[in-house]
């Protein structure tokens, strides 16, 4: 067993197993993530009861929309993939590289978020607010701004995160373990966006 | 570790990305053509999340131990609140005993 498998016990001073083997950190980040999974499972679970609940469910999104939403898992897909890059880097230790690729990280978490309020703006131009819309039942403007939003801050926060470590990272007080931890977030910022799609972007399209 | 090494090192994440992409845009051109389909869209939606969990966050990487400490669990209290829900959504209406 290697000497990075090993915790010291702060009362003990023994030398005992790491669960899992990794890094406390990344073990409470995992943690985190589930509880947070639960959080998004939760709103999409009432969401869908309301859906089904409501005879004269509006469905607004135009094929407009639909590609909007598209590009916008396009971007964010990418974004993992970028992050995945700056991790390999930092692992490399190759911090100029590492710093380029987490800051494009960031600009493409900035990308999704303008064209999800120019989703939202369009929306809101139509009529849709929390609780009426011109089309049917008023839930559906809570129900979409609240797990769309949700995710959005998900995002704001990452990208303040991304730069936050990122900048840090570059001056020496970080290592590749904590562009690693927070790429686990991100990650999970993209799964949620692959359920958002489906559940309330394809099933609410006009037709 | 060289270029070749760390291209190399990459390759089934860029495989993973374009599949990932591939399916989401299946999902839009099987629900425009054919309308939606809740269960093949979930369906589909849970198969990029696996993918993006096992490699982009390297849970398959990690020791088997893990992903048992995690995933069942999570998926075993969504199941739960899926059940648990519809309960809820009776007390609402203060019909708690309709069936």
């Amino acid at each position: 067993m290697s000497q990075a498998e090993l915790a010291v016990d702060p009362h003990t001073g023994v030398m005992e197993e790491r669960p899992f083997a990794i890094p406390s950190s990344k073990l409470v980040m995992w943690l985190f993530i589930i509880s947070d999974a639960v959080t998004f499972g939760a709103i999409l679970f009432a969401y869908g009861y309301v859906r089904n609940a409501s005879p004269d469910w509006p469905t607004p999104f135009e094929s407009a929309s639909i590609w909007n939403a598209l590009l916008m898992t396009f971007i964010l897909v990418t974004s993992s993939l970028t992050i995945l890059i700056a991790v390999k880097a930092a692992q490399d230790d190759d911090r100029a590289r590492a710093f380029r690729w987490t800051m494009v990280t960031a600009v493409l978490g900035l990308m999704f978020t303008a064209l999800h309020l120019r989703e939202w703006i369009d929306l809101i131009g139509k009529g849709v607010r929390t609780f009426q819309n011109p089309w049917g039942a008023p839930l559906f403007g809570a129900t979409f701004f609240s797990i769309t939003g949700l995710h959005m801050a998900h995002v704001i926060g990452g990208v303040v995160a991304l730069i936050a470590v990122g900048l840090i990272y570059r001056a020496g007080r970080y290592g590749a373990k904590h562009i690693e931890i927070l790429s686990l977030y991100w990650h999970f910022v993209d799964v949620v966006w692959m359920f958002v799609v489906p559940l309330v972007y394809l099933m609410n399209m006009k037709r | 570790m060289n270029a070749e090494e760390k291209s190399n090192g990459m390759t089934a994440t860029y495989i993973v990305y374009v599949v990932i992409l591939a399916i989401a845009v299946f999902q839009v051109l099987f629900a425009m053509m054919a309308g939606p389909q809740p269960m093949l869209m979930l369906l589909l939606a849970f198969l990029q999340a696996s993918l993006a969990v096992n490699h982009f966050m390297h849970l398959k990487q990690e020791r088997p131990s893990l992903f048992f400490a995690l995933i069942p669990y999570t998926l075993f209290v969504l199941f739960m609140m899926n059940m648990i829900w519809s309960d809820s959504f009776r007390l609402l209406h203060m019909r708690t005993l309709a069936k």
